[in-house]
């Protein structure tokens, strides 16, 4: 019916598309936001219930090497939750779970500590100098992450940079073991998070109105405390993004202790590569990494909601 | 638009007294930014209890004085003394200042009560005694009720009132206002004027007022200090400055005016006599003005005290013809444009006494405009 109108085909596209929303009875902001929402359904959701699927199931020596989820070889009510008991029951991955936490949240505080100060240092220089400060920052981006950790194995090594110039200097006879042991770790961890700590520290202390400092001074109140009683809180949402934004990736993080926190460091991202790599039991592994995704949701959820509130809240 | 001031001043004019002790003195401050001079070689007295205005245009330096009284900025030279005290190395915080800041700088993650009592925990008052005070200088600014609100729930009036308590509940020995009434409405400001100069009356602190709006320095202040271009050019009362302005530029700022360049012909003690090719008319002054005869002089006449008439009065002087070339009817008065015969306009307001009057002057009416002979004030620069 549509081509017995000739002016039809000579439409251009986006009236084509136009049409073609309105058959479908869909308005063209729906469709503007449907885009990335099925992108993230196809690719992040379904591969997501996927692991979950797989995280009920038992392995097998069979291609996938899993038991199906339905069918005569599916696994039977009572042991569908095998793989959390376990997971729950053996010490190990509690330990490997602890160990994660405490890394991220050690180095969260760190990369706190660090970030503020030069967050706060870029927001008071001048606009020109700004711009080239977080540069600076954003600079590391611009080489492989894997390079840069591979490069503090350099730094830290038995025979590395350091090393060489304490021994140079006479501070130390014999070279210290930095390398492969949490301190490594640690120093890994903040270097790489600290960009994201400091971006969103920086966001929120560079739009701070500077004459509410002035008026706490004008009101008698010295500068160490208008910090702590203005501009700490002022800048309070901002440091949950950053925290939160170096916290949830930090948790379950791989490469750094990996490389750099040598074969003590049993971290949770670790466990899951060897379960799944190393012992080939998908199950297991996917388990835990549900675990990881359901210990991570909750810092998101309160990220969203801090968010909200500040957005709620205008000056 | 100086309005009648019932109120006593204080020990009425002190400024005139030459015994009386300056509470803040101003001495040859000078600020500059980089080649850029702000405050340019300042001085200034102002006495206690008084409501001194500065009042200029921006860029004028006015607002850096102020930041300069409070401590945000240091003079580049000169000093500034509060009731004796050199402020040279006095920080902010321990100035007896509070100031009331132009975008108010209202905490935003507090509530009013919590904003106004800050200054007063900084100096470790009692709980039940910061609580009362707070309580007090709410009810007087009547933001009592929205204590507990946070100032992005207060309209911009309300945040005025709240950071005007919060600067006056110090009881500071100088209170600083940047542009105290600029985003409120016009029944707001000058509710809000009367409001200042009730306090000012009750608490008897001595106040500094930086204005672009001649209006509210007029109404507020018992003397105002005229900026330009980081310069003090005048200093007097509302009325000083009105009528006896001494420069072009304090005539042109402060009100409407009409400017007549001349020269002088006559100079005597009991009067003066200028040409002007401009006025088209000499002008004769009943004072004298002690200059150099033929020294170039611009004589200055307020649009209200010129006078319009259909017939020549004839005298030979301050009476110059012309052509209505625009009215506009303000309902209490009326201003007229009228382009006199030597090419020059001039503005006339005339008050609207009588509804319709019988020789109402027209469009295109050929004018006389007219003045007293002890209207006109020459100037020398």
């Amino acid at each position: 019916m549509a081509s017995d109108n000739p002016q039809q085909t000579s439409l251009p596209l986006g009236g084509q598309i136009h049409r073609l929303l309105t058959a479908l009875g869909i308005k063209q902001r729906t469709a503007v936001i449907l885009v990335p929402y099925l992108w993230l359904t196809i690719f992040f959701v379904v591969p997501c219930i996927i692991i979950l699927k797989i995280s009920f199931a038992q392995t097998v020596i069979a291609q996938p090497p899993y038991t199906p989820m339905f069918g005569p070889d599916s696994v039977p009510h009572d042991q569908l939750f095998d793989n959390f008991k376990r997971l729950f029951g053996d010490l190990l991955y509690i330990k490997a779970y602890g160990n994660s936490l405490q890394l991220a949240a050690i180095s969260t505080v760190f990369c706190l500590l660090i970030g503020y100060p030069m967050a706060y240092g870029i927001a008071r220089c001048s606009p020109s100098t700004r711009s080239l400060l977080l540069l600076a920052i954003i600079l590391p981006f611009w080489t492989s992450f894997l390079i840069r950790v591979y490069a503090w194995m350099g730094i830290l090594g038995k025979e590395g940079v350091l090393n060489d110039t304490l021994l140079a200097l006479g501070i130390i006879d014999a070279p210290l073991q930095i390398l492969y042991t949490p301190i490594a770790m640690y120093v890994g961890i903040v270097y790489t998070y600290l960009p994201f700590m400091i971006l969103p520290l920086y966001a929120n202390l560079e739009k701070m109105d500077m004459s509410l400092l002035e008026a706490a001074a004008d009101l008698g109140c010295r500068p160490l405390k208008a910090f702590c009683v203005i501009t700490i809180p002022l800048s309070l949402p901002g440091i949950i993004a950053g925290a939160l934004l170096v916290f949830i990736p930090a948790v379950g993080e791989y490469v750094i202790p990996e490389l750099l926190g040598g074969p003590n460091s049993l971290m949770i991202g670790k466990v899951v590569y060897d379960e799944f790599a190393q012992n080939r039991d998908w199950p297991m592994a996917s388990a835990v990494a549900v675990a990881i995704l359901l210990l991570l949701v909750i810092p998101i959820m309160l990220f969203q909601y801090f968010q909200n509130k500040s957005q709620e809240a205008p000056k | 638009m100086a309005a009648e001031r019932a109120k006593a001043e204080p020990s009425t004019q002190i400024w005139n007294d030459p015994n009386a002790v300056p509470y803040i003195r101003i001495e040859n401050v000078t600020k500059k930014f980089g080649d850029f001079v702000a405050v340019n070689n300042v001085s200034a007295n102002i006495y206690r209890g008084e409501l001194f205005a500065l009042l200029g245009g921006s860029g004028c330096g006015k607002t850096t004085l102020l930041r300069m009284l409070a401590g945000f900025e240091q003079p580049t030279s000169g000093k500034i003394y509060i009731d004796g005290v050199d402020m040279a190395d006095i920080p902010p915080y321990e100035r007896p200042t509070n100031m009331m800041f132009q975008s108010y700088a209202l905490f935003p993650h507090m509530t009013v009560e919590q904003n106004v009592a800050f200054g007063l925990k900084q100096d470790r008052m009692p709980v039940d005694q910061i609580k009362s005070r707070v309580d007090a200088i709410l009810d007087m600014v009547q933001m009592r009720q929205f204590a507990h609100r946070k100032p992005h729930q207060l309209s911009g009036g309300q945040r005025q009132r709240v950071a005007l308590a919060r600067s006056l509940v110090k009881e500071p020995k100088l209170l600083l206002l940047d542009e105290p009434l600029g985003a409120l409405d016009k029944k707001l400001r000058e509710a809000t004027q009367f409001e200042i100069m009730n306090i000012q009356d009750r608490l008897g602190i001595t106040f500094i007022v930086v204005t672009h709006d001649q209006e509210e320095a007029m109404t507020l202040s018992t003397r105002i200090g005229v900026m330009n271009s980081g310069q003090i050019v005048q200093v007097g009362t509302p009325k000083e400055i009105y009528e006896y302005p001494n420069t072009k530029f304090v005539a042109d700022f402060i009100g409407s005016v009409n400017l007549f360049e001349g020269h002088i012909i006559e100079d005597e003690p009991g009067h003066v006599l200028i040409d002007s090719a401009e006025a088209g008319t000499p002008i004769y002054i009943d004072h004298g003005i002690s200059s150099a005869p033929g020294a170039k002089v611009w004589v200055a006449i307020r649009p209200e005290k010129m006078e319009l008439s259909k017939a020549n009065e004839g005298i030979g002087r301050n009476c110059a013809p012309g052509i209505v070339k625009g009215i506009a009817y303000m309902g209490n008065m009326s201003v007229y444009l009228i382009k006199l015969d030597s090419g020059k306009e001039v503005k006339v307001t005339m008050s609207n006494q009588r509804r319709a009057a019988e020789h109402a002057i027209d469009w295109d009416d050929k004018v006389y405009v007219s003045w007293h002979a002890n209207s006109p004030v020459a100037l020398l620069s």
